[in-house]
């Protein structure tokens, strides 16, 4: 390598890992039978399946908190049984569900607890410290010199996040991260990260049993069976839409259709033109647009070609101009990343057959409708009978 | 009869039996405690260890003090040394005990985010196990402490014993006053030194005030 600097993410690789215990003993951690997978570099990875499937022993596998029974782990090519232990650990990023703070140390000081041990100046620590508290969108001012129990859970979530990234390791491992905090945090504690995580473009590992959270997070998915075999590893979109096994499909759950239109957003659809009227627009030509138009509606939009209402064709007088009187509430609007989960939600909250897609600056894009989520849906399911192999070919139309 | 008058006249006798008393105590609780610290680690490494070395610090803090002394006489004498081996000894089950106390008492979750992270064992032991351990610690000094205050009165009865002299002399001369200011100086002592220790640690643990508050 030319560069001296650690990469920014490295890959990491399980070579037909094996983890046994003993089965006398009482309580062990899940085994890991034959697991091997490659997590691309900068990829997030989630290990997902029942407890007791082995899922924290793989992933305790890579910092060696638990040794394999037999089989190899590659960090970028390199068996993590030559290297250092303590130096390999600090080269982790590690998180776990309890956030497992140092409850005697002030939050400036647990953030930086690996380079503190690494030996960094103190002054650069400091820096560093304040930097990563901000980063997880805590005020470093008011954070840095409280103690972890006058945090709320939230919070400490964040601190466990910016602790493992204050010595910039090129992997995460994430264990449950987001698994103590109630629902609506952990939303929030969920897109936050992923937002880090486009500029970090770290490889991440992470567990979880939530399905709906695997999902969410991955760039890949690993579901795990009990006894620690792999059931299937893939894009979470292969999971949904063609389901390996029959534990794999039960597992994901017999709302997997659903769950697909959480993944794609509005922008994956193809979206349809939607006919506009700017207010004061003459009638003769408010008509003559409205012959094209697949609804007997017109969007009537300013003069930055933002949305104002719609005009339906009754109410267009014989003459004069299209004024904003005209216009009837609004559907929803929506924008190209709005998930189709979010987007058909909306559309049926507003009880609407049409939502109108916007651009950032909220001038119209397009139309889209609850058909054509409806269409969309179809289409999948088709595919996944064809994968189940019972349904006759299915006929995808346009 | 109680001659009260006798204390103005004596106070130069009661600071030098308090300072004796202070030096005693001083030495059996640091030695005491260097010794629990000592085997508690030895504990921690290997666990086993554990029922065996409480057994032994049990038996000797079951032993009552005047036969323990009377033990040792012939071996060390009536001299410092006899009383300090009765004070260490029985300094040691409590402070084992709530050394141990606190070291268990880190949450599972703190090592293993310790561990995980690249603290060596005893990085981990020094810098997270042990001051999280402090207020169990500092807790069986107080007991400690204040149990070797008055153990040390015994030691009277071998040739030292500080402010036990105090009151030894005082009932073997039908001296009350004596009797009182030695046992009142004594309890003062007791208060003030676990009001000093409770102080320190507070002092050497902010974390554990800092609770609930923005």
């Amino acid at each position: 390598m030319a560069a001296p600097s650690a990469p920014r993410a490295s890959t990491v690789e399980f070579r037909h890992v094996t983890k046994r215990y003993d089965s006398r003993a009482k309580k062990t951690p899940g085994a890991v039978n034959d697991l091997s997978l490659t997590v691309p570099a900068g990829k997030i990875c989630v290990l997902v399946g029942p407890s007791g499937c082995g899922k924290t022993t793989s992933l305790k596998m890579v910092n060696r908190l638990i040794d394999p029974t037999s089989g190899q782990i590659l960090i970028d090519g390199v068996d993590i049984m030559t290297r250092d232990v303590t130096e390999l650990r600090r080269s982790i990023g590690y998180v776990i569900q309890q956030v497992g703070l140092f409850p005697h140390q002030t939050i400036g000081e647990n953030v930086v607890t690996v380079p503190r041990l690494m030996g960094w100046p103190k002054a650069r620590q400091r820096a560093r410290a304040d930097e990563l508290l901000a980063l997880v969108g805590l005020e470093p001012d008011s954070y840095r010199d409280r103690y972890p129990a006058q945090l709320s859970g939230g919070e400490r979530q964040r601190v466990g996040v910016a602790r493992a990234l204050a010595a910039d390791p090129p992997i995460m491992l994430m264990d449950e991260p987001f698994g103590a905090v109630d629902p609506i945090v952990r939303e929030r504690l969920q897109n936050e990260f992923l937002r880090l995580q486009e500029e970090l473009a770290k490889t991440i590992l992470f567990v979880t049993h939530d399905i709906d959270e695997a999902i969410k997070m991955g760039d890949l998915v690993a579901v795990l069976q009990n006894g620690g075999i792999l059931a299937q590893f893939g894009p979470p979109e292969e999971i949904l839409a063609r389901p390996a096994s029959d534990f794999v499909a039960r597992f994901v759950g017999a709302d997997r259709g659903l769950k697909r239109l959480s993944l794609s957003r509005v922008g994956d659809l193809e979206l349809r033109p939607v006919v506009t009227v700017p207010v004061g627009e003459d009638v003769a030509e408010a008509r003559r647009r409205l012959r094209d138009a697949p609804i007997p509606y017109l969007l009537l939009v300013d003069d930055q070609n933002r949305p104002i209402g719609w005009v339906p064709d009754d109410d267009i007088p014989a003459s004069g101009r299209v004024t904003e009187e005209l216009a009837i509430p609004m559907s929803p609007l929506l924008d190209r990343r709005t998930t189709l989960k979010d987007a058909l939600s909306m559309l049926l909250d507003a009880n609407v057959q049409a939502g109108i897609v916007v651009d950032r600056n909220r001038r119209v894009e397009s139309l889209i409708t609850v058909d054509m989520i409806a269409e969309w849906m179809r289409e999948g399911a088709a595919d996944e009978q064809r994968v189940d192999g019972v349904a006759e070919p299915a006929t995808v139309d346009a | 009869m109680i001659r009260w008058d006798w204390i103005p006249g004596n106070i130069g006798q009661l600071a030098a039996a308090l300072a004796d008393h202070v030096v005693l105590t001083g030495i059996a609780v640091s030695v005491g405690f260097a010794l629990s610290l000592l085997l508690a680690l030895i504990i921690y490494r290997r666990r086993a260890l554990y029922p065996p070395i409480a057994g032994v610090a049990g038996i000797l803090y079951t032993i009552p003090s005047l036969a323990l002394f009377a033990f040792l006489v012939p071996f060390t004498g009536l001299s410092l040394l006899t009383a300090e081996i009765g004070l260490v000894s029985y300094t040691l089950l409590i402070l084992i005990r709530n050394i141990m106390a606190g070291l268990d008492s880190v949450a599972p979750d703190i090592r293993e985010a310790a561990e995980g992270m690249g603290y060596t064992p005893f990085q981990r032991l020094v810098r997270v196990e042990l001051p999280l351990a402090t207020p169990l610690i500092i807790a069986g000094l107080r007991i400690a402490t204040v149990t070797t205050i008055g153990l040390v009165m015994v030691t009277a009865l071998i040739g030292e014993g500080g402010l036990g002299q105090v009151m030894l002399r005082g009932f073997n001369f039908r001296n009350y006053a004596a009797v009182y200011a030695g046992a009142a100086v004594t309890v003062a002592l007791a208060i003030v030194v676990d009001l000093l220790l409770t102080g320190l640690g507070r002092l050497a643990t902010p974390w554990a005030r800092a609770r609930g508050g923005t």
